[in-house]
């Protein structure tokens, strides 16, 4: 390697397996255990983004989760480009393409950085103020303005050709990160037997303890403990170890989502791997050891490249093996700046100068810092910084005013300390406490069943942190109903930076001209901030979401408690008192397919066909969508459209016979001593004198009186009823039945059965329709004295048991054969064959739906939604009137459900015959009267009748049984329609046809 | 998504259970004696507690049973489930002693 940062030793990376990669189409070099943020920055490259609003040039800010700026696509191939990555988590690997977002032309020269030159107009707000009026000008001016400056990544235009899993676990303790307090609970809990899950986000387990050069536990070096911890857990067959593993979300009653990245850090990635793995993880103990992010300090310029967190330089440092800079100024609130400092010394990089905001900084970093002679100026902050596309000097002035100093660096690092992670516990409803000493919000009360160890609750010294570690593996051990080890207290050595820290803006962050960065990702300044609560806003919530503050992918992990501080100190009110906003899950972005992972193409949904079902398709049919089943709709001779198939298939049914698939409607056995009772509770008809053999249209309310479903119901015995229900409505009639009879009538001696999927149902319909089916029974009389309407028998058909209806749901003669499944496909050919001499056609819903309009049957959900009554949908004759209750009958009894203006099922015909008008239309009484007319009704379903030679509808009218003959219009966008209202019975009025 | 107890299977993921309203709510025996304003009662006026309440769940794609379930509605803890038909528990037993 020849890059100037990058060290000659030391970091876990190796520096003799080269890895090439491209940023932007510029081929550079990085090295196996890089991620692409560290191997950029061994190249030089900070600049790495635009930013969102002004376009101002970004660079790396942190090493990782938290990172608001290097937002970069990663590509593969054309479907597999990956936009919106942190580029401080994308493990570098040979062959990798990456490149910036949000700039155009170039990253080095952007136009959109205009915007920047304008930001005194882009105040706080400026979305709400500025794009309010005229109303068109948003489709036509605001909108692509908005659109194309809203950077972020695009999606790739291909569908993702790789293969995501779905995983569910369950473990006694899931600890979610592995950094020394995640390990040490691991070790303690993994000791006592328990089913153990740690994940960690990152590529290798150890969180700060990967970038510890210094510190050691139980008298060995840190990293050689993390070796032998790591061997231990990985020895422990009830361990499981996920390394690359975000615990993304902390669900009700201890259910974890992880999202675990697989492949993407592979060159050459596995066909046999999924891209990614989401686990539901049920735990029942949870120990969350998230660790602490540092936070940035606002001072005028502080966005410009090459300007990063102090911890993570040392990270870079001391993982990676790359110096941020040849000459750094560090600034900071924290002693952990000083120990970076001193790492970066001894490295080979100049400290220009540290800038502490501090009155006094006595710690033992600080010390060892003077003790190197590295220059430390107390109460001392930036005012301004230089440079273009890199950071090029600072100006340092004392806190409280005065003159300041130009330094000239290539690098900055800054430090407001430390906030504890508490994003999983404050997802998981826990209650945060906040800590005056260590100014941090920490976790408070539990809501769930677990516990925060480390630095995720506000410990920092390595001691403190493993032993914290250490008891909360023992407690939730203990709490999971196993026997925790006793409790050793491992030794640690690490020095101790103490819990100081700066929340809110720098002085000078609010000066004429300053930009103060709070917000990174989002571009909010210190000023967005003080402007908004100088406009009245006190709520953070409000104050958030009119600054946009920490609403970016990042969801303010960098940002959130800075914008607190600037706020608090603005209104006066003390942090606690401000609030903090709601922590939302997912803790990093998820990918879609990670969420979706199988559930996708033909598993998307369930299908349902019927057993006739290929011989529809075989036919050509065209099939709906009815719930989750496949249906035929309409079977198209010779290039028909729906019109000319459905008027040929209905004029064969009424001329001659059709066959119809109504495999799909609900089948429930109702079967026991008690069957008609709870029946007769049930349904509003009388079942108790229907005679075996006999079938009724059976109509059943909810208990407010409403229609909920309707089906003929067969009494094929004293003791059983073969219940029919819409194909829609089976599970929800099945459910309603179960409830009434675990939860109302328990008395009652009945046991329901849903047989949906075990009878094919086969409809012939039309005056042939006996001629068809008379060769192919056995042991069936199909006469009409032996088997009238509305009649049920049981015999054989083409030598398969059936339950054979005499039924109708087409006005004309009608059977519905029902055979078991399996044989459904054979006894439909047996019966098709059967029928050619008869001109027999195959018809589908849409046929079916025309035939029963042109006889006012309804359909439940489309002249039925929710608030039609028996009597309004002109089914009172359905009702048993001597039954001194069913479920819905006190409701009917209400006087508003008998009022005369109740909307009734009528029948329109249009004045001009061939005009259909639209389902759904509104219906008024006079077409003059001025919008917004007073709708009187509704048209319900409309369609062209061959049969009639003209167009039918029926609708719901307001007193519409008292308007018959009565002209009223539906008002349309081509004009208003005039209609007459007339029966919904349009054809064969005395029901000769279906008695035949 | 919550863990619920069905009291004849056992702790099985919400995905599995249908919920069924407020527990407790019997339909009157002769509801034609009742007057609109008590059927109305009945039919649509349902308790919103914060904190304890006693609720109807179905194990729908498990043993397709009833039963009834006293739930922290704050917290979402599930406190106590038992059979339907079975009075709801006191407070001194549910889990954590106290609703
Ligand atoms: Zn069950």
């Amino acid at each position: 390697m020849t890059s100037v940062y990058r060290t000659k030793d030391g970091g876990r990376i190796q520096r003799g397996k080269p890895l090439r990669f491209t940023f932007d189409g510029r081929a550079l070099q990085g090295v196996e255990g890089d991620t692409l943020a560290s191997a950029l920055l061994a190249n030089g490259i900070h600049l790495v983004g635009r930013s969102f609003k002004y376009h101002r040039p970004r660079g790396i800010l942190s090493a990782g989760a938290d990172e608001p700026n290097a937002l970069v696509g990663v590509r593969r191939d054309a479907a597999r480009y990956t936009p919106n990555l942190r580029a401080t988590q994308v493990e570098l690997y040979d062959g990798l393409e990456a490149e910036s977002q949000n700039r155009w032309p170039s990253l080095a020269l952007d136009t959109g950085a205009l915007n920047g030159l304008i930001s005194p107009f882009i105040p706080a707000g400026f979305y709400y103020k500025t794009f309010m009026w005229p109303r068109k000008a948003w489709d036509s001016l605001y909108e692509p303005f908005i659109r194309a400056a809203a950077g972020l990544g695009r999606a790739p235009t291909q569908a993702d050709p790789d293969r995501y899993l779905n995983r569910y676990a369950h473990c006694d303790v899931l600890i979610a990160g592995a950094g020394p307090a995640g390990l040490s609970a691991a070790l303690t809990a993994a000791r006592s037997g328990a089913r153990v899950i740690l994940c960690d986000e990152q590529s290798e387990f150890g969180g700060s303890l990967l970038a510890e050069t210094s510190a050691t536990i139980e008298g060995l070096p840190a990293q050689v403990w993390l070796q032998e911890a790591i061997a231990e857990l990985a020895g422990n067959p009830r361990v499981v170890l996920l390394p690359r593993t975000t615990a993304f979300g902390y669900f009700a009653h201890n259910l974890i989502g992880l999202n675990q990245r697989v492949t993407d850090h592979l060159a050459v990635p596995s066909a046999e791997q999924p891209r990614e793995r989401l686990w539901q993880v049920r735990a029942k103990e949870v120990i969350l050891c998230a660790g602490a992010l540092e936070r940035p300090l606002v001072f005028p310029g502080n966005d410009r490249p090459g300007i990063l967190l102090a911890d993570s330089a040392r990270t870079y440092l001391n993982r990676y093996g790359v110096r941020p800079g040849k000459r750094v100024v560090i600034i900071t609130a924290h002693d952990g700046a000083y120990r970076a400092a001193l790492d970066l010394h001894a490295a080979g990089v100049e400290i220009a100068a540290i800038a502490d905001v501090r009155a006094t900084a006595d710690g033992p970093a600080p010390q060892a810092a003077r003790q190197a002679g590295l220059p430390i100026r107390l109460r001392t902050t930036i005012t301004g910084t230089r440079g273009g596309l890199r950071v090029e000097g600072v100006s340092l002035a004392a806190m409280d005013g005065g003159p300041s100093q130009s330094v000239a660096c290539d690098a900055v690092l800054m430090s407001g300390g430390f906030t504890p992670s508490v994003h999983l516990f404050s997802q998981s409803r826990g209650k945060l406490d906040w800590d005056p000493a260590a100014q941090s919000f920490v976790p408070g009360r539990s809501a769930e069943r677990e516990r925060s160890a480390g630095a995720s609750r506000g410990l920092f010294g390595l001691a403190e942190v493993l032993a914290d570690g250490a008891a909360a593996g023992a407690d939730a051990v203990a709490a999971a109903g196993l026997t925790p080890p006793a409790p050793r207290r491992l030794e640690a050595s690490g020095i101790d930076l103490g819990t100081d820290g700066f929340l809110g803006a720098l002085p000078g962050a609010g000066a004429p001209g300053a930009k103060a960065f709070v917000d990174w990702q989002n571009d909010v300044t210190a000023k967005d901030l003080l402007l908004a609560t100088r406009e009245g806003f006190r709520s953070i919530e409000h104050i958030k979401r009119y600054t946009t503050t920490g609403m970016a992918t990042d969801q303010g992990k960098t940002s959130n408690m800075n914008a607190l501080g600037v706020v608090s100190e603005a209104l006066g009110t003390p942090i606690p008192a401000v609030g903090l906003t709601t922590f939302r899950m997912p803790y990093t972005p998820v990918t879609f397919g990670s969420l979706a992972a199988t559930s996708r193409g033909v598993l998307f949904d369930p299908v349902r066909t019927t057993p006739i079902h290929d011989w529809a398709a075989a036919q050509g049919a065209v099939f709906e969508d009815v719930g989750l089943w496949k249906r035929a709709r309409y079977f198209p001779r010779g290039g028909e459209d729906m019109d000319a198939a459905v008027a040929r298939e209905c004029l064969a049914v009424r001329s001659g016979v059709g066959v119809f698939d109504a495999t799909t409607l609900g089948k429930i056995e109702v079967v026991g001593p008690d069957a008609a009772k709870f029946m007769n509770r049930l349904y509003v008809n009388a079942w108790t004198k229907l005679a075996p053999g006999r079938s009724r249209y059976g109509v059943l309310l909810r208990d407010d009186g409403f229609i909920f479903d309707d089906g003929v119901v067969g009494r094929v015995a004293e003791d059983r009823f073969h219940v029919t229900t819409t194909t829609g409505g089976a599970p929800r009639v099945l459910a309603m039945m179960e409830d009434y009879l675990q939860t109302e009538w328990p008395d009652l001696n009945v046991w329901l059965t849903s047989t949906t999927e075990q009878w094919a149902v086969i409809a012939v319909q039309g005056p042939q329709a006996r001629q068809v089916l008379e060769g192919l029974v056995e042991g069936i009389d199909l006469s009409a004295e032996a088997l009238p309407h509305m009649s049920l028998t049981e015999g054989k058909i083409c030598g398969v048991p059936t339950r054979l209806f005499r039924m109708s749901f087409t006005g004309e003669l009608g059977f519905e054969v029902n055979v078991p499944t399996s044989h459904g496909r054979a006894v439909w050919e047996a019966i098709w064959a059967a029928g050619q001499p008869h001109g027999m056609v195959a018809y589908g819903t849409e046929t079916m739906h025309v035939l029963r309009a042109e006889k006012g049957y309804i359909i439940v959900g489309q002249e039925t939604d929710g608030t039609v009554t028996p009597d309004d949908a002109g089914l009172s004759w359905a009702i048993g009137r001597t039954k001194a209750d069913y479920v819905g009958k006190r409701s009917l009894a209400r006087e508003a459900m008998n009022a005369p203006d109740r909307k009734q099922l009528v029948g329109l015909y249009t004045q001009n015959p061939s005009v259909v008008i639209e389902e759904g239309s509104q219906v008024v009484a006079d077409a003059r009267q001025q919008i917004p007319m007073r709708p009187i009704g509704h048209v319900s379903s409309s369609y062209m009748s061959a049969t009639l030679g003209r167009s039918i509808a029926l609708a719901l009218v307001s007193g519409g049984r008292a308007r018959m003959g009565q002209t009223l219009f539906v008002p349309t966008a081509d004009g208003e329609v005039a209609v007459t209202v007339t029966s919904p019975v349009f054809y064969d009025q005395e029901g000769v046809r279906v008695n035949a | 998504m919550l863990l619920i107890t069905c009291p004849y299977c056992g702790p099985r993921p919400e995905l599995e259970f249908a919920y069924g309203g407020q527990a407790h709510i019997a339909r009157p025996q002769q509801p034609a004696d009742l007057n609109d304003d008590a059927w109305a009662e009945h039919l649509y006026m349902r308790d919103n507690a914060k904190g304890a309440h006693a609720e109807r769940w179905r194990h729908t794609h498990g043993c397709a049973r009833f039963f009834n379930a006293v739930r922290d509605t704050g917290s979402d803890r599930i406190l106590a489930t038992y059979e339907t038909g079975t009075p709801r528990p006191a407070a001194g037993d549910l889990v954590g002693g106290a609703a």
